[in-house]
Order: structure tokens, then sequence, then C-alpha cells
């Protein structure tokens, strides 16, 4: 099977691209995939740490771009899950050390190796953004139902749809429920109306990200946290499969549509 | 609209109404003054030919999936037309 790519962006920095493309990775190789994620914010690095694998990096990226080292020894295999792989982003370099080109040959080299491979996007618009797109068949743009987050992931989409890539799907994190039902947060119908695309996932805000963050184990791992299966949900719709998404009951919890889902997924 | 006073309206109703005027500027490059400008020069236009009832005037920036429309609903002094046809 040729690889899939799926570039992860956002437009404002901080709503969680990283965190998303570790759990998306992490999650569908647990699916059995065999996954490439590659950290495309170069200068500022940060794939590696959340995917707790700083201290393998020997190439990076702009190594490979530069034939100091091949393909092959860029990726640095997680111990963890046998078929996840992470091409480092250099730390000391800048974003115009690669070019929307080499980052297009890079991916066709991997396409017909692995199954997925995942691109982590800088924030902005500029260079990095385009490098990171450039070989796309998938973009997921991920924002937080506030209103500057969502305002530049409208900027965001726009510009993906005048580059004629896509299809562009939307993922909406750190949804607070409790904050929804006092009315002092958009829900996720408002931001599917208002950015007008397609929705692939709904990630609760969860201090258990922060939690596995901070041990360098995603919390896709973690198969009974919310946003762990949030993660998960999102992985089995990128291969297909058609996941209800969590709801609002009146209580303020999240609830699935379907009972059970939420064990089901966790299996 | 909620002015700038204190309101009992929802912070997230309003993070909503600020978001869809933002979304069209940042759309269509109009400012909220240059859309109320343009719709001033549309109806001069328009009144050059046909009589319109200024009180049922709406002219409004609609979304429509990832497009904004532009919608007119202009209704026009039937009476006067008729007398002078
Ligand atoms: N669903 C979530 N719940 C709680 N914290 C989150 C969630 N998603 C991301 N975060 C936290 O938000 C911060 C920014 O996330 P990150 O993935 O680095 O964003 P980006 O890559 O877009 O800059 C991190 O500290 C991360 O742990
Ligand atoms: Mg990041």
């Amino acid at each position: 099977m040729a690889a899939s790519v799926v570039t992860i962006t956002s437009g404002k920095g901080g709503v969680g691209k990283t965190t998303t493309t570790a759990n998306l990775a992490v999650a569908l190789a647990e699916e059995g995939f065999k996954v490439v994620c590659i950290d495309g914010d170069i200068g500022l690095r940060n794939l590696d740490v959340v995917l707790g694998l700083e201290n393998r990096i020997v190439y990076d990226l702009v190594d490979v771009v530069e034939n100091r080292c091949r393909l092959r020894q860029a990726m640095i295999r997680d111990k963890r899950l046998e078929e996840l792989y992470l091409i480092p982003a250099a730390q000391t370099r800048d974003k115009s050390s690669v070019s929307p080109s080499d980052m297009i040959r890079i991916c066709d080299e991997l396409r017909n190796e692995v199954d997925w491979i995942l691109i982590d996007s800088p924030a902005g618009i500029e260079r990095g953004f385009r490098n990171t797109i450039a070989p796309a068949d998938i973009i997921l743009v991920v924002t937080n139902p506030e209103v500057s987050a969502v305002r530049d992931a409208d900027r965001i989409i726009g510009l993906v749809e005048a580059e004629e890539k896509g299809p562009v799907k939307l993922i909406i994190n750190r949804v607070n429920p409790a904050l929804i039902k006092r009315g002092d947060m958009l829900t996720p119908d408002d931001v599917v109306e208002l950015l007008a695309i397609e929705l692939i996932g709904i990630i609760p805000d969860d201090e258990n990200v922060i939690i596995s963050t901070n041990r360098g184990q995603p919390v896709a791992f973690e198969a009974k946290s919310k946003a762990g299966q949030a993660f998960k949900n999102i992985a089995k719709r990128l291969k297909g499969e058609v996941v209800p998404f969590i709801q609002l009951d009146d209580k303020g919890d999240f609830l699935s549509k379907v009972a059970g889902l939420f064990k089901q997924g966790g299996d | 609209m909620a002015g700038w006073g204190r309101t009992n309206k929802q912070s997230a109703d309003e993070a909503k109404e600020r978001l869809k005027l933002v979304l069209i500027h940042d759309r269509t490059d109009l400012t909220q003054e240059e859309l109320a400008v343009m719709k001033n020069e549309l109806l001069a236009v328009i009144s050059q030919h046909v009589e319109i009832d200024p009180d049922g005037v709406r002219i409004t920036m609609k979304q429509e999936g990832r497009e904004q429309k532009l919608t007119a609903d202009i209704p026009l002094k039937t009476t006067r037309r008729r007398k002078l046809g």
C-alpha cells in the first residue's frame, strides 16, 4: 500500500499540533500500521520530546536534505511500537534549510515503505507551513474553541484551498464541557458552522495530556483517558471507519452517542 | 448586536457573533465600514432607476459553506412604478 501523507497544521501556535501528531502516530501504529512522523518545525523541534524519543536522535531532517545521511539513518524507531518511526527536525537550523520540493522528495521515497506519513507543522503561514503542506494528501487543521484559534484556522484553510490541496479536515482540541455548559465556550457545532469544513475529531481538554507529555508517553497509550480515546477515534476515521463523535450530555460530561464505544475503542 | 456595556449574553454567543464578522472581513478583505459604504453606493445606483422603499432594504453578507454571499433584499415602490409606466 502506498502511504498517505497527513499534514497537521493550524496557523496559531500552541493549539495542539504536536500533541495531535504524536498521538495519531501512536494510535495508527497501535492499529498495526507502519507509521513515520516527521517534525516539520525546524529550529523548534518538539515532536521528539512529546514522543519520548529525544535521547535517540543522531541525524535529522536537514541531514537527510543535505545528504549527510540516508533517509533510513534519520528514522528513529520507537521501542514501544514496532512500526513507529520519527524523523526529527534540526534544532540549530532555520526553516529555509528545507524546501517544499525536498519534502515532496522525502515523502515520495517513504511512500512505498510505510502506510502513513504524518507531518507536524510549525506555527505561521510562512516557509515552514509551505514545506509541510507541499507533500500532503490530507490536511488536518487543529484549532481550539477560541476566537483567535478559529480565526487563524480559517486563514489556513483559505490558504490550503487556494493551493488546491486537500481534503482539509478539522480537529477541535481542548474542548471543555463545563465551560460549554455555562455558555462560555464555543461548541464544536459552532466551530464547524463558522469554518465550514468536515470535522474529523473532537479532543477534550484533559490533564492527562500534560501528564503524559511530561513522561514522553503520548496519551493515546492510555486506553482509559478521554483525550487518548479521542485520538484513537481520529485514527480510525483516517483509515475509513465510521466512528460517532463524542457528545455532550446534559450533565456537561462527554458521552458517546453509541453506548460502549469507549470500551470497544480501548481494546 | 451587543454594545460595549455589560450584557446578559453568554460569552460563547458573543464569540460566535464576533467571529462571524471577523471571518467575513478576513475572507472578503472588506471592513465593516467598507461594507457599509458599498451598501450605500449600491442603493444610490439602484435609486437612479427605480424608487426603493428604504425601510425594507436588507443587504447582508452571508456565509454559504466556505463562500461568502452578498444578499440584497430591496423592496421597490411599485405604485409609483405603475404611475410612471
Ligand atoms: N487536549 C489537551 N488537553 C490538555 N492540554 C493539551 C491538550 N492538547 C494540547 N495540550 C497542551 O497544550 C500545549 C501546546 O500543545 P502543542 O501540541 O505543543 O501545540 P502546538 O504544536 O500546536 O504548538 C502543550 O503544553 C500541550 O500539552
Ligand atoms: Mg508544535
